[in-house]
C-alpha cells in the first residue's frame, strides 16, 4: 500500500505540521513502508478481546483538594517567545471584519 | 586515565566514606577525563562542570557531618529529556533549545537531595525517538568501543558516558528499549525498570504508557544502587504506584540455585538475528544452567507482533504530548502572522525528520477513519502481548533474550531506513508493551563490539533481575571498559 499525497497532506494539516513538497513525498514512502509492517496485526484475531491503555492497575488517583505553592507568573512566563503585560501573547484568534 | 574514573560507585562509596578520597577530587578525575575524550566520544550536550565542582564540595561537607546516602558525592550524568533548574534541557530537540524548566525532574529533585553530583545533560535522539543518536538535533555520540559506530539509542549520550569513564552512572529513560538497546551496544549494564516504580514527573513526555526512567552503570551492584536513589512513589506522577522500594543491594546474595528461567522459543526464531550474538547469549543461557539455575522452555506467541503494535501505540501518544509544542508558552517559535500559520511553521522548523514522522504516523493512527483499524487494534493486540507474560510469569521467574539482534551498527548505515532502524528495538519492546522490568547486561563480544543480554521479570520484581544479573556477572568476565579507556592512561 502507497498512501496518497492527499492523505499526507490530511494528516499533516491535522498535526499542525507545515511541511515541504519534498518532505511530503518522502514521508508519503516512509509511512507506507511503516504501515505495511504494521498491517501483520489485521491478522490477528482480537474479536473478544478489551483494549489496554495502561498496565498498571491504578485508577482515578485523586489528591486533596488543597492550596499549594504553584509556579509564579514570572517562572511560567520566564521561556514563553512573545509576552505582554504578564500573559503569552499570540496572533489573533478571531479576525476583524 | 586516573584510576579514579574507573572505579564501581560502590567502591567510590566505601573510598569516600573511608575519607581515603574526596568528592571534589573525584568529581575532578571526571572533569579531567572527559577533557580527554569527549572530543571523540560527544556524549554530552550540556557539560555543567562549574555546578559539578560545587556540588561535590557540598557532598564533602555533607559526608564530613555524617549524612551520606548511596548517591553522596557520586559524579552522574543525566540524559537531556529531564529536566532541570540550573542547567537548559534541549531534549535533543532545536524545538527546546536553550530552554530552562522551571523546576526539576523528581528523580533530579532526590538526586540532589541525596548530595549527587551531576557533572552534565546528555545526548539523545531528538525527544527520545530513536536508536543510534543520529536523530539528535545537535550530532551524533560515538561508541566509546569502536568511535565510527552508534552508541544506539536513544540514551546513547547516558551509555556512551558511562563506558568511557565521563560519569560513574547516569539516568536514561526506556519507552521501547531506549536504554537496554545502548547500554548493550556500549557494553554497560542497563535496567528499566517496571513502569510505575520511579517517577515520570520532569520527564520531557515521548509515550506516557510506556516511558519509564532507568539508571545505567558498570555493574549491577551500581545499577541497583542507582535505581534505589530514584525509586519510589510521587505524587506528582499519579502513574507512579505506591508501593515499598526494597534493598536492592540486599538482593544480590549470588544464589541462584533453584530460580526458574524462560527461554522463549518465539525470540530464537527472529529473523536477522546476527550468529556472533546468538552464540554469545547460547553460551550465557549455559552458565545460568551451571548456576544452578532451571532453563524451561515457555511461550510468547504474541510476542511477535510488539513491534507494529508500538509503532502504532508509541506514535500515537507522541502526537498528542507533542502537540504542546505550538510556540506559544515555551520553545521554537515562528510567528506566522496568523495562529495557524504561526503553529504550522513553528512545527515545520522545530522538529527534525523523526519527529515528524512520528507524529504523522501517531496522527494517522487516531485520525478519524482509521482509529480503529490502528490504534484500538494495537491495543487490543497489546492485551494478548501482557497476557503471554502474565502465562510465563506463573512458571517461571526471570526471562532470558538477546537486549538486541546485531551489535552497535556503523554511523550511517541505517539513518536512511526508518523500519530498519525500529527491528533494533524487536527483543526490548515486548517488556515496554506489557510494563515489565528489563535489564541489559554484556555477555560476550562479537566483531570486537559487546553482546549484551537481556533478563526481564515480573512488574516490580527488579530484586529478582538484578540478583539473577549479578549472579551472572560475577560468574563471568564480560565488564571491561574499552580500549579508548585505556589507550590514555
Amino acid at each position: 500500500m502507497t498512501l496518497d499525497l492527499a492523505t499526507v497532506q490530511h494528516i499533516a494539516a491535522l498535526a499542525r505540521l507545515g511541511l515541504t513538497e519534498a518532505e511530503l513525498e518522502r514521508m508519503r514512502h516512509q509511512l507506507s513502508d511503516v504501515l505495511d509492517h504494521i498491517s501483520m496485526l489485521q491478522e490477528v484475531d482480537t474479536s473478544d478481546i478489551a483494549p489496554t491503555a495502561q498496565v498498571i492497575q491504578l485508577q482515578n488517583v485523586v489528591r486533596d483538594d488543597v492550596v499549594e505553592a504553584s509556579l509564579s507568573a514570572d517562572d511560567a512566563l520566564a521561556n514563553a517567545p512573545r509576552t505582554e503585560g504578564g500573559y503569552f501573547r499570540v496572533n489573533a484568534v478571531l479576525e476583524q471584519s | 586515565m586516573t584510576e579514579l574514573t574507573s572505579l564501581t560507585i560502590a567502591e567510590a562509596r566505601r573510598r569516600l566514606d573511608a575519607r581515603e578520597i574526596s568528592a571534589v577530587e573525584l568529581t575532578d578525575s571526571h572533569i579531567d577525563r572527559i577533557g580527554e575524550v569527549e572530543d571523540r566520544v560527544r556524549a554530552y550536550l550540556t557539560p555543567m562542570h562549574d555546578r559539578a565542582r560545587e556540588m561535590a564540595a557540598n557532598a564533602d561537607r555533607a559526608i564530613g557531618a555524617g549524612e551520606r546516602t548511596a548517591m553522596t558525592g557520586i559524579p552522574l550524568g543525566l540524559k537531556d529529556i529531564l529536566c532541570t533548574v540550573d542547567a537548559p534541557t534541549s531534549a535533543g530537540s532545536k524545538m527546546l533549545e536553550g530552554y530552562r524548566s522551571p523546576m526539576d525532574a523528581t528523580v533530579v529533585r532526590k538526586l540532589r537531595e541525596q548530595h549527587a553530583v551531576f557533572l552534565g545533560k546528555l545526548n539523545t535522539d531528538e525527544f527520545a525517538m530513536g536508536s543510534s543518536t543520529e536523530n539528535s538535533a545537535f550530532y551524533t555520540t560515538h561508541n566509546p568501543w569502536d568511535l565510527e559506530r552508534v552508541p544506539g539509542g536513544s540514551s546513547g549520550g547516558s551509555a556512551a558516558a558511562v563506558a568511557a569513564g565521563e560519569a560513574m552512572g547516569t539516568l536514561g529513560s526506556d519507552t521501547g528499549g531506549s536504554i537496554r538497546q545502548p547500554a548493550g551496544f556500549c557494553g554497560v549494564v542497563g535496567l528499566k525498570p517496571t513502569y510505575g516504580r520511579v517517577s515520570r514527573f520532569g520527564l520531557i513526555a515521548f509515550a506516557s504508557s510506556l516511558d519509564q526512567i532507568g539508571p545505567f552503570t558498570r555493574t549491577v551492584e551500581d545499577t541497583a544502587m542507582l535505581l534505589g536513589a530514584i525509586a519510589g512513589h510521587d505524587p506528582k506522577d499519579s502513574t507512579s504506584v505506591p508501593v515499598d522500594v526494597p534493598d536492592y543491594v540486599a538482593a544480590l546474595t549470588g544464589d541462584i540455585r533453584g530460580l526458574k528461567i524462560g527461554i522463549a522459543a518465539e525470540f530464537a526464531n527472529i529473523e536477522g538475528v546476527e550468529p556472533g550474538v546468538a552464540v554469545a547469549c547460547e553460551a550465557a543461557y549455559d552458565q545460568f544452567a551451571a548456576l544452578g539455575a532451571e532453563l524451561i522452555p515457555i511461550e510468547l506467541p504474541y510476542s511477535k507482533y510488539a513491534l507494529p503494535t508500538y509503532y502504532i501505540t508509541a506514535p500515537a501518544e507522541a502526537s498528542a504530548n507533542l502537540a504542546r509544542f505550538d510556540g506559544v508558552r515555551f520553545g521554537h517559535s515562528v510567528d506566522g502572522g496568523s495562529v495557524l500559520e504561526s503553529y504550522l511553521r513553528t512545527r515545520g522548523e522545530g522538529f527534525g525528520p523523526e519527529v515528524k514522522r512520528r507524529i504523522m504516523l501517531g496522527t494517522y493512527a487516531l485520525a478519524s477513519g482509521y482509529y480503529d483499524a490502528y490504534y484500538v487494534k494495537a491495543q487490543k493486540v497489546r492485551t494478548l502481548i501482557k497476557r503471554d507474560f502474565d502465562r510465563a510469569f506463573e512458571q517461571v521467574d526471570v526471562i532470558l533474550a538477546p537486549t538486541s539482534p546485531t551489535v552497535a551498527f556503523k554511523i550511517g548505515d541505517r539513518s536512511d531506513n526508518p523500519l530498519q532502524m525500529y527491528l533494533a528495538d524487536i527483543f526490548t519492546i515486548p517488556a515496554n508493551m506489557a510494563g515489565l522490568p528489563g535489564i541489559a547486561i554484556p555477555c560476550g563480544f562479537s566483531e570486537g563490539m559487546p553482546v549484551s543480554l537481556q533478563i526481564m521479570g515480573s512488574a516490580f520484581d527488579e530484586a529478582t533481575v538484578l540478583r539473577t544479573a549479578h549472579a551472572y556477572e560475577q560468574a563471568t568476565d564480560w565488564q571491561t571498559m574499552p580500549e579508548l579507556s585505556v589507550a590514555r592512561a
